[in-house]
């Protein structure tokens, strides 16, 4: 790459031809605050928020959508600039809720703290105001669009990352609105509920649907049984919302917090993982050896399964009949664990703590109920957990670390690494392998199927018979998958999709801001949290050995078809029109 | 919202010709809307719901672009055109007020029509009838220095 020189501030600065003037600058070291631009997403120029002042230039001009030159001069932040930029917020504010305090983005929106830095005290225009009523048809996501700046962030990832497309524009000049066509309700739009537009929005217009108060309630009923399982990816994130550095494992002192806010039970959706690995495991095996469909592809992230339903669903029948490991949490909890305590299971109040937004549609599918009652009665995400110890006044650093209750908060190192992309592959390898050979697996690590790469291709020798299997994350890189399996069906055997980038760990129902550096580190904390385990093989967790001699019999028998395997629909795209 | 009448079957059957000769072609959406406009009308949800699944652009797409351009309706023609003028003299004579009323009386916007298909609202720039402000036209008739409490007598002439 040819490299230009140019003047920053007064600094020369180095940079490669190509980039923009806001890349240069920030790898120099020097902030330009932004709002619309989302990084390698989202660099339109559009919200003026970035502009610089460029010697010899007519008018200010947005850094982020303007290349480098050799010889350029650059002012980021003289009189002029600081004018334009408090302008331009002060007339975003003018058509913005001042509500802040009430907000669910208190704290973490980027147009308040905009506001804050930019120095602004009073806003001096007044005009028409947006207003509306919020969208709460979906139960994974509200959208306000009042609190809305048109920056499109949400706009790109639907689009650019998941491929999905359920909001963009419509109408135009002051009508312009993000949403969905013939501005539809969420929920009957293709949104998959993955929630990364409500990562990615930097105020409160997408947020994701809070139902801390129906736990609250469950918790202060003393007839509830009130029984909590996390997710994965929960015990690497939920630090940050308490100002811990991303990668943080913070999996004892979240077990204590959840015992603080009153849990008459905390247990682990790791021990269901683990589960999940048996049957799907099994399923895989049985499909391998009897002609069943292939390739095989994993069904834990509900906004994948949503996916699938609405734009392949003629590919149904090559989804693991598995149910989620939250769901098969629920059912267990509902049946086994109640007999086995001896509480009547609709006393049973199950919660779960997950990194996702779709698990909230998840556990409101109608066949979700096999035990005769919902598997789960509540979904909450980690930030709203988060939000709830603040609530309580619990110091989260200052916890102890504490254990999960027996029995169902027993788990290995697979379970764990399900929160990372990759990691159910290579949970569901670590089995297979022992199972299909019978001998035991010389090295647990598969680093094939690690990390960040979109897609990731591996074959795997299972004592001479070679299973390919490939990985995937984000529904963009899924949808490339299925499409190459049209082509070639039998291009694999076993597929992983993770709806969201980096898998769970980059969950839209996590800590905000949640960028790809966020996620590696979360990733390494969560095969650090697989590493430190004392068991790593799904198969060998005691407890689930337990379980299918005292309830399930054996892998994929009918109790465990019953309880822990669905069905999928295909669901036609506005098929209301 | 309301639903417009459906179209003719043998008017539909050439819509999907129209839509079917884009085939595969996402570069070819404004042209094929502006053709179906021409030749329907309007654009209605089930022939828009054709267009993204022929050409493979999103719904969403479809719909930005459609609502982005005032030359593309969503609902057939009112029976009566009303063409209200914003040219200068009207304007300061108090054309906004006009529209004021037409948006809360009867939930009219410029290029809309009411959902029971009676008034369609077109603003206009100069009917030449500079003096005679505000100014509208509906259907061939025109109305001059029409006041805001006036319309609803003025427009119930129309059936």
């Amino acid at each position: 790459m040819a490299k230009v020189t140019l003047t920053i501030d007064g600094r020369k600065v180095e940079a490669e031809r190509g980039m923009t003037v806001l890349e240069a600058a920030r790898l120099a070291g020097i902030n330009i605050p932004t709002l619309c631009y989302l990084e390698n997403l989202n660099a339109i120029g559009a919200c003026r928020v970035c502009v610089v002042e460029v010697k010899g230039a007519k008018a200010l001009q947005a850094s982020c959508v303007l290349p480098v030159a050799e010889g350029m001069e650059v002012w980021t932040n003289s009189r002029a600039v600081r004018a334009s930029r408090r302008t331009t917020v002060e007339l975003l504010l003018s058509d913005h809720p001042t509500e802040c305090t009430t907000c669910i983005r208190n704290g973490t929106c980027e147009l308040q703290a905009l506001a804050e830095s930019l120095g602004i005290r009073r806003v001096r225009f007044e005009g028409e105001k947006h207003g509306g009523v919020p969208d709460e048809s979906s139960p994974s996501i509200v959208r306000d669009n009042a609190k809305c700046v048109l920056c499109r962030r949400c706009v790109a990832v639907c689009e650019k990352v998941q491929s999905v497309k359920a909001i963009g524009p419509q109408e135009r000049g002051f009508e312009t609105a993000i949403a969905p066509p013939f501005e539809l309700p969420l929920a009957d739009s293709v949104c998959v509920n993955c929630g990364q537009c409500t990562l990615v929005c930097p105020t409160g217009a997408l947020h994701e649907h809070d139902d801390s108060e129906l736990v609250w309630a469950a918790l202060a009923d003393p007839g509830k049984h009130v029984v909590v399982q996390t997710a994965p990816a929960t015990r690497v994130t939920v630090g940050e919302m308490f100002g811990m550095p991303p990668g943080s494992v913070v999996t004892g002192k979240m077990v204590a917090a959840l015992r603080r806010l009153g849990f008459d039970r905390v247990f682990d959706t790791d021990f269901t993982a683990d589960l999940t690995i048996i049957e799907e495991g099994y399923e895989l095996v049985h499909r391998l050896q009897e002609g069943g469909v292939l390739p095989m592809i994993t069904s834990c992230s509900p906004g994948w399964i949503k996916f699938i339903e609405t734009f392949f669903p003629d590919m149904l029948p090559n989804l693991s009949t598995c149910k989620s490991p939250q769901q098969m949490f629920g059912a267990l909890a509902k049946t086994y664990y109640a007999r086995k305590v001896g509480i009547d299971p609709a006393d049973i109040f199950v919660v779960s703590i997950m990194p996702c937004t779709a698990k909230k549609f998840e556990a409101r599918r109608p066949e979700m109920t096999d035990s005769g009652y919902p598997d789960i009665d509540a979904v909450l995400t980690t930030r709203e957990l988060g939000r709830m110890l603040k609530e309580a006044g619990v110091v989260f650093d200052a916890l102890p670390e504490e254990p999960y209750d027996d029995p169902l908060g027993v788990s290995t190192g697979a379970g764990a690494i399900f929160g990372a992309t990759g990691g159910v592959m290579e949970a569901a390898l670590r089995t297979a392998y022992e199972v299909v050979t019978g001998k035991t697996l010389p090295a647990l690590d598969f680093q094939s199927v690690r990390g960040m790469e979109g897609i990731k291709e591996a074959t795997v020798n299972l004592d001479g018979t070679e299973l390919r299997v490939v990985v995937a994350h984000t529904l963009g890189n899924a949808r490339k998958v299925l499409e190459a399996v049209r082509v070639d069906p039998g291009r694999y055997h076993f597929i992983e999709i993770m709806a969201c980038p980096g898998g769970c760990i980059g969950g839209g129902g996590q800590p905000i801001p949640t960028t790809d550096e966020i996620r590696k580190k979360r990733i390494e904390a969560i095969y650090r949290v697989d590493r430190d385990m004392p068991l790593r093989k799904s198969h060998d967790n005691p407890v689930i050995k337990v379980l299918y001699q005292e309830f399930l019999g054996e892998p994929n028998s009918h109790k465990a078809h019953e309880l822990l395997h669905t069905h999928y629909q295909p669901r036609y795209q506005y098929a209301q029109l | 919202m309301a639903q417009a009448a459906a179209l003719s079957p043998a008017l539909r059957e050439e819509a999907s010709e129209i839509i079917g000769s884009y085939r595969g072609q996402p570069s070819g959406l404004i042209q094929v809307l502006s053709r179906l406009q021409e030749k329907l009308g309007y654009l209605p949800r089930d022939v828009l719901k054709e267009v993204a699944d022929t050409l493979g652009v999103s719904l969403t797409e479809v719909y930005g672009v459609v609502t982005f351009y005032a030359l593309f309706t969503l609902k057939p023609r009112g029976r009566h055109t009303i063409n209200l003028c914003k040219g200068t003299a009207c304007y300061v004579r108090g054309a906004a007020q006009l529209i004021e009323r037409l948006k809360k009386d009867y939930g009219l916007k410029p290029g809309d029509t009411t959902d029971d298909g009676r008034y369609t609202l077109e603003v206009i720039r100069c009917l030449g009838a500079c003096g005679l402000g505000p100014a509208i036209m509906i259907d061939k008739d025109v109305h001059a220095r029409v006041k805001p409490e006036k319309l609803g007598e003025i427009l119930s002439r129309y059936e």
